[in-house]
């Protein structure tokens, strides 16, 4: 019988693929020789022939079952991802992030919009009356800051405090998580046709209306954006950044287009997990400018300084970085 | 409904495998959740002991760190490393894979990990502190807010291929890893030389009652001289007619065979391009 044959044949090799699958899942892809990882994909690309082959000739349903599984699980060792970190690393900051950031621009237009509509309402019901404070800036995070503090208090929380050091890491690692976390929710969110992500850009408008507001309104507006704006630029751009590819994600589930739903989907999630990834490191440099740099240096023109260069940075990495030639 | 999904590989030979069930996948996410926990717990103390000594302020630091680590990159980190399993995917045997075939992209990984905030913590939230949610809005709004969440948290139960909101952005689907045992052939090792059929003989029955009769005499090794083996033995010499000759033939002797003959004429059939799925209607009696 000639399956009997194509077996007897290619049994031998079938059990070697077997024998390395085996021990990649066990222990990894180290631990397989230079010429054992050599021989893996010569190995696989064999066992998919001989699973065509054998669905072509063959009747017997074990040798059909067990081609099919090796093949599965020879194919998981191979395409299972991890490529080699650094040059994914590197490409990831210097083409696929930026890019991505681009792709990205309409939606990241609509997440300051949005930013922007909150911040306009806060500011203007505010000035028109002041008692709603409370309605835009829950307590616990107002920390007593609001329209009955004194000016004295307010300045006094934009000064430089001479913190121990090491509060100043826990200060800036709170600050990264809090902020991260907040980011990646509000990407994932952004699932649920965008509407939690919009929300959340309204609300996040408020704060900053309402503290624009009430320092503004007491003549302290420059050094409170001297005291925001050093990590306050990366971290609201990473944040509009995550909020925007929580839009989009939202929009491809919604209004497919020409695509399909899954493949609409599926596109949108591949600019989602870039963003979430690149966004996490601007979450810590936010993190660390504002929980050390803040508290250490009080000078408003270096603060400046800061803020405006910083926004320059980002602005010139994702409009130029990764363009091609 | 069938759970065996093709997926087709990139050098484009179609795979067979099948889905994970809600069931597997659950049982999963609970094993991960529970190790989150303790690994949680673990890091902390281990801080405590070793490190916080007159430094607690960096200790806390240590541990905000550490925690957001596990809670955002436990499952995108060991899906990556581990190709498509975390432990609780490697205890129930299941795995994450690309839908299109290709390799498992690091962007994917993350995105179908980033909705289980969406499907898996808030939800969780909503059914464990309602108040926290909802706190600072009216009742009703807490109520939509949890009706929409729980929306999405079921949403691998209403889809054919149980995919929840991660592996739709994802491009993922999760399977269970094929057990890899290969048998021993029984058209070489049951054949039996004396026993002839005639070609007519062997042009009733197709593939699909071969593979049942492959089937029962995997079975029949354990139960070589039970009665069942025998009416099976029964019913197919009826319908093939088949008369014993002079020496006598146990029902597992025909049974083996019958097989390697009648797998050989199909397969002669096949390579001519022939293939015969089904067996032939009876012209008269019982089908088998």
């Amino acid at each position: 019988m000639p399956s009997v044959r194509f077996r007897q044949e290619r049994e031998a090799s079938w059990r070697t693929l077997e024998a390395l699958v085996d021990r990649v899942q066990r222990s990894g892809l180290r631990s397989l020789s230079a010429d054992e990882l050599a021989r893996l994909p010569v190995l696989y690309r064999a066992a998919l022939s001989s699973l065509s082959v054998a669905r072509a000739i063959a009747l017997d349903a074990a040798l059909l079952a067990y081609l099919n599984a090796l093949a599965a699980r020879a194919h998981v060792v191979l395409y299972g991802g991890r490529e080699p970190f650094a040059p994914a690393f590197r490409r990831f900051w210097v083409r696929t992030f930026p890019r991505t950031a681009r792709s990205l621009r309409w939606h990241f237009l609509v997440a300051i919009l949005l930013t922007g509509l909150g911040a306009t309402v806060a500011w203007r019901e505010l000035a028109r009356d002041p008692a709603r404070w409370s309605d835009f800036i829950p307590p616990a995070y107002a920390q007593g800051r609001g329209p009955d503090a004194s000016d004295a208090d307010l300045r006094s929380v934009l000064e430089q405090k001479d913190t121990p050091r090491s509060s100043l890491i826990k200060f800036s690692s709170f600050l990264f998580t809090h902020n991260a976390t907040i980011g990646l929710a509000s990407l994932g969110l952004g699932f649920a046709a965008g509407v939690p992500t919009a929300f959340l850009l309204l609300t996040n408008g408020l704060i900053v209306g309402a503290f624009g507001w009430l320092y503004g309104a007491r003549g302290l507006g420059p050094e409170f954006w001297a005291w925001t704006l050093p990590h306050g630029v990366t971290e609201i751009w990473a944040l509009l950044l995550c909020a925007a590819a929580g839009l989009r994600m939202g929009q491809a589930l919604v209004f497919p287009r020409r695509l399909s739903r899954l493949a609409s989907l599926r596109r949108a999630g591949e600019t989602a997990g870039v963003v979430a990834l690149g966004s996490v490191a601007m979450f810590l440099l936010a993190g660390l400018i504002e929980g050390v740099f803040r508290q250490t240096v009080g000078d408003p023109g270096i603060r400046w300084t800061v803020a405006g260069s910083t926004f320059v940075l980002w602005s010139v990495y994702f409009g130029l970085a990764g363009r091609s030639p | 409904m069938s759970s065996l999904r093709g997926l087709e590989t990139p050098e484009g030979v179609p795979i067979q495998l099948e889905l994970a069930s809600v069931g597997d996948r659950l049982v999963a996410v609970m094993i991960d959740l529970m190790l989150m926990n303790v690994l949680g717990l673990v890091l902390f103390i281990i801080v405590m002991l070793t490190g916080a000594r007159g430094r607690l302020e960096l200790a806390a630091a240590v541990i905000l760190v550490a925690f957001f680590v596990v809670r955002c990159f436990y499952f995108p980190i060991l899906e990556l490393r581990w190709r498509g399993q975390t432990p609780g995917k490697r205890a129930t045997k299941i795995r994450v894979i690309s839908r299109t075939g290709g390799p498992l992209t690091a962007q994917a990984v993350v995105a179908r990990n980033l909705l289980r905030e969406l499907e898996l913590f808030q939800p969780l939230a909503i059914l464990l502190a309602p108040a926290a949610i909802s706190g600072g809005f009216p009742a009703w709004v807490g109520l939509i807010a949890g009706l929409w969440v729980l929306v999405f948290a079921v949403l691998p139960l209403v889809n054919r291929d149980h995919l929840r909101a991660g592996d739709l952005v994802g491009g993922t689907l999760v399977v269970r890893a094929p057990p890899m045992l290969l048998l021993d052939d029984l058209g070489a090792t049951r054949g039996q030389p004396g026993l002839q059929f005639r070609v007519e003989q062997l042009d009733i029955y197709g593939a699909y009652e071969l593979q049942t009769l492959e089937a029962v005499l995997r079975l029949g090794n354990t139960l070589e001289n039970s009665p069942a083996l025998a009416a099976v033995a029964e019913q197919i010499q009826k319908r093939i007619d088949w008369t014993p000759g002079t020496e006598r033939v146990s029902p597992f002797e025909f049974l083996g065979a019958f097989y390697a003959a009648q797998r050989a004429r199909l397969e002669q059939r096949l390579l001519l391009g022939e293939r015969r799925e089904r067996k032939r209607a009876a012209a008269s009696g019982t089908p088998t």
